[in-house]
């Protein structure tokens, strides 16, 4: 297969373990608000913060995206599901158990499309719904490290919100692959509008079950898990380090240990975690507390059919009107590029000359300025005002990079107010050419003798020098036409 | 149906996982208490039940779902107010794993 992972003789085997924010308005068992970013503490309730007596009761909207996201991923929706108790001791955990999904999750076996070159599927095992813990905040040591710290101050605000768990089978094959199928899924899940996604902010937590096994073995090799691959490139990265290390131990006769890494993008290296709870005893049994959530299955094809339009269906029509592969799995796992795109699509009615601008001159800006598309002042309808003039051959390229700046600096002006007040229209007519031509044929014999004598290459040489008698506004390719029929003559 | 009599080291370890710290004379008397709760279910699992689908809520209905509409929760002295350690923002707790 493609893009697998395999030296001398093993290949790798690596399943995920996606964590999920839901962006919900309140928290997953209680009404306190859903919010990133709050002063600490604000956001807690007798609920989340475990009183006794307290109890809760399932957010609706939680379920309803959930279910969605599973269908997007192909699972299937048993008619029934139930909440779990994952006991454990820890700070961060106030009941001094998670409230989760064990033996009976939202969402049941799926499966995954990654499309592109190397095209690959991913069985996905479940995804079931949980709450997520507080925030330790800990005092003295290296921030977010637990050993060494003076003592931890919790931020319940994120204590009960709700985490979508996406749990992969082992069926990815390497590092690459593992970010692909991680880029395509953040790109389905931001599409469906169940989550922002933001690494950076937590609300997309990937966690890797990394083996390696002789090539065409059935069986798994022993599996570690790593934690805290808060970036596509840290997963990347990560998972390769963890391979090559189990590489390099099996080659020198020795057993990988079952245990929990934790990578460390700053050396790069892995370092094990002492575990939460001796042998992962986390004694599940059904929560009490809250009843089952049942499905029907009418509704569910309601749903299913109200998805919007899904990264890899978005990425066969893209392929479909013509786009390069490349270019449409780029649109199809940016899903603002991608609204941005259709729009000027749609306004232009060229896809080849709208993705060439959107990957072009809109990314460049978008990436300089560190926005989103939807956020950009060159709005599609402006961007398309600009590329009219540009397809009527108003104006050439080099002046349309300049008028796109204008547009970038003015949010109230037009590509034509920019091109009139700055004089950009293109030196039109075969009369002014004309003259530019023959007055830099006069300037240049010996160039002109060049050409006649066999040195095509001066030709750039002529271009250019007509380009700068015109003030930068002719058309090059009319430049060159007229030039060789000059000389030519 | 033979009855389970739970060893002290079994006691031991579920003391554990439940960080209860235990002496040996709780050992032996929890050991017995334990043995005797497990033999009462045990009791239970002798009545002809394989039909019966386990009763997991006393309520048969599903789905008690709350709309998502968020409301403000406790004011933030408020919650602190039980806190043993608190500071102005949050819950002090001891260093872990020192
Ligand atoms: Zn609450």
């Amino acid at each position: 297969m493609s893009g697998a992972w395999q030296r001398d003789g093993y290949e790798a085997v690596i399943g995920l373990e996606i964590h999920v924010q839901l962006a919900t308005a309140s928290k997953m068992f209680c009404g306190c608000p859903n919010r990133y970013g709050d002063e600490p503490n604000t956001n807690v309730c007798m609920v989340c913060l475990a009183h006794p007596g307290a109890l809760p009761v399932a957010n609706a909207e939680a379920v309803r995206q959930s279910a969605r996201v599973g269908l997007a991923l192909g699972c299937r929706i048993p008619d029934a599901s139930e909440f779990s108790r994952k006991q454990y001791f820890y700070p961060d955990s106030p009941k001094a158990y998670q409230i989760s999904q064990y033996d009976q999750p939202l969402c049941a076996e799926g499966s995954f499309h990654v499309p592109g070159e190397g095209a690959f599927t991913v069985r996905i095992t479940r995804a079931h719904l949980e709450e997520d813990a507080a925030k330790m905040i800990h005092a003295g040591g290296d921030a977010g490290r637990i050993q060494g710290s003076a003592g931890s101050v919790v931020d319940f605000n994120r204590a009960g919100t709700p985490l979508l768990e996406i749990v992969t089978e082992p069926d990815i094959r390497s590092p690459e692959q593992a970010r692909r199928f991680l880029t395509l899924l953040r790109a389905t899940v931001v599409a469906i509008g169940a989550s922002d996604c933001d690494m950076e902010k937590g609300s997309l937590r990937a966690d890797a079950n990394v083996s390696i096994r002789p090539i065409g073995s059935e069986e798994y090799g022993t599996k570690t898990e790593l934690k805290n691959m808060n970036s596509f490139r840290f997963l990347e990265r990560g998972i390769e380090a963890e391979l090559e290390r189990q590489l390099a131990l099996v080659r020198a006769g020795e057993a990988v240990r079952q245990e929990t890494l934790h990578f460390d993008p700053a050396t790069g290296g892995l370092t094990s975690l002492r575990s939460k709870e001796e042998a992962h005893d986390y004694r599940y049994f059904p929560e009490p507390d809250l009843l089952p959530v049942t499905q029907d299955q009418d509704g569910l094809a309601a749903l299913a059919g109200q998805l919007p339009e899904l990264p890899v269906a978005r990425f066969a029509r893209l392929t479909g009107i013509g786009l390069p592969e490349a270019t449409a799995l780029l649109l199809a796992t940016e899903p603002e590029l991608a609204a941005y795109f259709d729009d000027l699509a749609a306004r232009i009615g060229d896809p080849k000359v709208a993705a060439n601008w959107v990957l072009g001159e809109l990314q460049a800006h978008l990436n300089a300025d560190g926005l989103t598309a939807d956020a950009s002042p060159v709005t599609p309808e402006r961007l398309a005002g600009l590329v009219a003039l540009v397809v009527d051959g108003t104006i050439n390229q080099t002046s349309a990079k300049e008028v796109f700046q204008a547009l970038v600096e003015d949010t109230a002006a037009t590509a034509a107010a920019v091109v009139e007040e700055r004089d950009l229209g293109q030196v039109g007519g075969a009369d002014e050419l004309g003259a530019i031509v023959d007055e830099v044929l006069a300037a240049h014999p010996e160039e002109v003798e060049a050409f006649r004598g066999g040195r095509e290459q001066v030709i750039g040489f002529l271009v250019g020098q007509c380009m700068k008698a015109s003030g930068g506004r002719a058309d090059a390719k009319a430049l060159q036409g007229l030039l060789r029929e000059r000389l030519s003559a | 149906m033979s009855d389970v009599e739970l060893t002290p080291d079994e006691v031991r370890h579920v003391a554990s996982l439940a960080r209860l710290g235990l002496d040996d004379v709780e050992v032996e008397r929890l050991g017995r208490e334990l043995t005797s709760i497990l033999g009462h279910v045990n009791t239970i699992a002798q009545l002809p039940i394989a039909d019966v689908p386990p009763t997991k809520h006393a309520n048969p209905h599903g789905d008690a779902l709350r709309s998502d509409v968020a409301r403000s929760g406790a004011p933030r002295q408020e919650a602190l107010a039980n806190a043993p350690d608190p500071t102005a923002e949050g819950f002090r707790v001891p260093p872990i794993g020192a």
